[in-house]
């Protein structure tokens, strides 16, 4: 029973930090129409930024968050120098250049700090504490706080403010947002400033679990797509839910089924890609596009 | 004096023109309809004005030339778009639409207009917390109407409020437009395919064939004009 219960809440932590990254990859979709398959590989330089701020002196928490400030201006800049150029370009060109650029960033990041494996600390104490029949380290908790307090601040800029409220807009109506004065390019850059912030969260929660490398962010990226189409690609909530349930489902497979063990937990994700694409393609909480003739 | 001035204006998608040499006015306070038939170019007359396509010529609005200008700054100079289709947010609320309309104005105006505009149309203020993608065809031109009157425009640019109405539904839409103007001395620039309810609001019209205005007339006379009534009026 405990040992279930302790898997279920790593699962959690695990699925909270698929979640951000998860949201990541919805914030691009649903404002672009794109999937930034480069999502992780930025998220990978983010956790590097930090591991170098502080290499610089800076103490960890300032650096988190000067990293995650400068992730969100590079995202906004991959828009402005990259997306929106493309905009009226082949779905497969923006893809193809997406995928170059998430081999580009692998290498550059090899380039500047080396293949060898860094440490990179985590935010939070070490340590265990009990809470009713759980026994639960304090990184775990902290992890799971982090992510639900994030998801909140969204919550209030999305429902609570005008400039949610008109990324919203500009996300499902652009024509429509033009003709009520906002500025659907602003917004969009504004948008894919957060996914690169809420990718470089998820980078700077899952290096000191997985150490600081190129290649960091590969497994993860897989459960963050597995999440996301789960829950839907055009859906915030989806992403939320299908990371949770990627994390959790991923840590008991990995646990009860012991062939597949640690090294196949892989294939859960995929799994799980397939037989949503399968049985219900939109996803737990996507919308099937119905297009009006 | 002419609130909205078009001088030998031409617009087009890409390489197609569709527009030819555009000369138009309309006056402040008053109601112009647009008659023409499918393919004519009344969609791309309004969307040259509101600075959504392309377009070449002089656009003025209150005197001064607009043509230069994004389509996000026309709005800020006060001309308001109800685009063909109505165009909702249809992932948002009513009321969020309704918000959203007034993304340029104080929240204080905003909240003075909504009671205001909703006085008018009392069926949106039930729907407030809906999607407006569940809302009826008449209810969302409603919404789309309202989203526009909460910029407080000068000119209304309305894009086939008729389609795909019931003929009850656009007459009682046509009467609240007659009566907003009443009220508000807001000028309107109206395009229809269905030209008999739009005419009995309007007050001067102007017929619209292959991309250049064949007729200009009072409404009166247009209602009355043998051809005007035999190919778009649908009296023989």
């Amino acid at each position: 029973m405990t040992l279930f219960a302790s898997q279920i809440v790593d699962g959690l932590a695990d699925g909270a930090i698929y979640a951000s990254l998860a949201l990541a990859l919805v914030f691009s979709y649903r404002s672009t129409g794109i999937v930034n398959f480069a999502q992780g590989e930025m998220a990978m330089l983010s956790a590097y930024l930090v591991w170098q701020l502080m290499a610089w002196g800076l103490p960890l928490i300032p650096a988190a968050l000067v990293s995650i400030a400068v992730s969100f201006v590079a995202g906004a800049l991959l828009y402005a120098s990259i997306v929106r150029p493309l905009s009226h370009a082949s779905l497969l060109t923006v893809v193809s250049v997406l995928i170059g650029l998430y081999l580009a960033l692998n290498s550059l990041a090899g380039f500047i700090w080396t293949y060898t494996i860094k440490p990179l600390p985590s935010l939070f104490p070490k340590g265990h504490f009990r809470l009713g029949w759980f026994n639960i380290s304090a990184e775990t908790a902290g992890i799971i706080i982090v992510v639900a307090v994030v998801l909140l601040l969204l919550y209030l800029l999305f429902e609570t403010t005008k400039i949610g409220l008109a990324m919203r807009g500009a996300a499902s109506t652009p024509d429509s947002a033009v003709l009520v004065g906002v500025s659907v390019p602003l917004m969009l850059l504004i948008g894919w400033g957060i996914a690169a912030a809420l990718g470089a969260l998820s980078g700077i929660l899952v290096a000191p679990r997985v150490f600081l490398n190129p290649t960091m962010m590969f497994g993860v990226i897989i459960y963050a797509f597995a999440a996301a189409t789960l829950g839907g690609f055009d859906s915030i909530v989806g992403a939320v839910v299908g990371g949770l349930l990627v994390g959790v489902v991923e840590n008991l497979v990995g646990t009860y089924i012991p062939w597949i063990g640690p090294d196949l937990k892989i294939i859960v994700a995929l799994v799980l890609i397939f037989g949503t694409l399968l049985i219900k393609p939109d996803g737990l909480f996507g919308r099937s596009k119905v297009v009006r003739l | 004096m002419s609130l909205l001035g078009l001088r030998r204006m031409r617009a087009g998608y890409d390489a197609r023109s569709v527009l030819h040499d555009i000369d138009l006015d309309v006056e402040a306070g008053q109601i112009q309809v647009v008659l023409g038939a499918n393919g004519a170019g009344k969609t791309t007359l309004l969307r040259a004005i509101s600075g959504t396509i392309a377009r070449q010529g002089e656009i003025l609005f209150d005197g001064r030339r607009i043509d230069q200008l994004s389509a996000r700054k026309i709005v800020a100079a006060g001309i308001g778009h109800v685009p063909q289709g109505r165009g909702t947010f249809a992932d948002l609320t009513v009321d969020e639409n309704i918000r959203l309309g007034a993304y340029l104005r104080t929240a204080t105006e905003a909240r003075q207009d909504r009671e205001r505009w909703l006085s008018f149309f009392p069926r949106l203020r039930e729907r407030l917390p809906q999607q407006a993608g569940s809302l009826s065809g008449g209810e969302q031109q409603m919404l789309a109407i309202t989203r526009a009157l909460m910029l407080r425009p000068r000119l209304l640019l309305l894009d086939e409020p008729s389609l795909g109405l019931a003929p009850i539904i656009t007459q009682g839409l046509f009467r609240t437009l007659a009566a907003i103007r009443e009220e508000t001395g807001m000028t309107m620039l109206i395009v229809e395919q269905s030209a008999n309810l739009a005419l009995e609001v309007a007050d001067s019209g102007v017929v619209l064939e292959s991309g250049q205005i064949v007729l200009r007339d009072s409404a009166r006379n247009l209602a009355g004009n043998d051809e005007v009534r035999r190919i778009y009026l649908g009296y023989e």
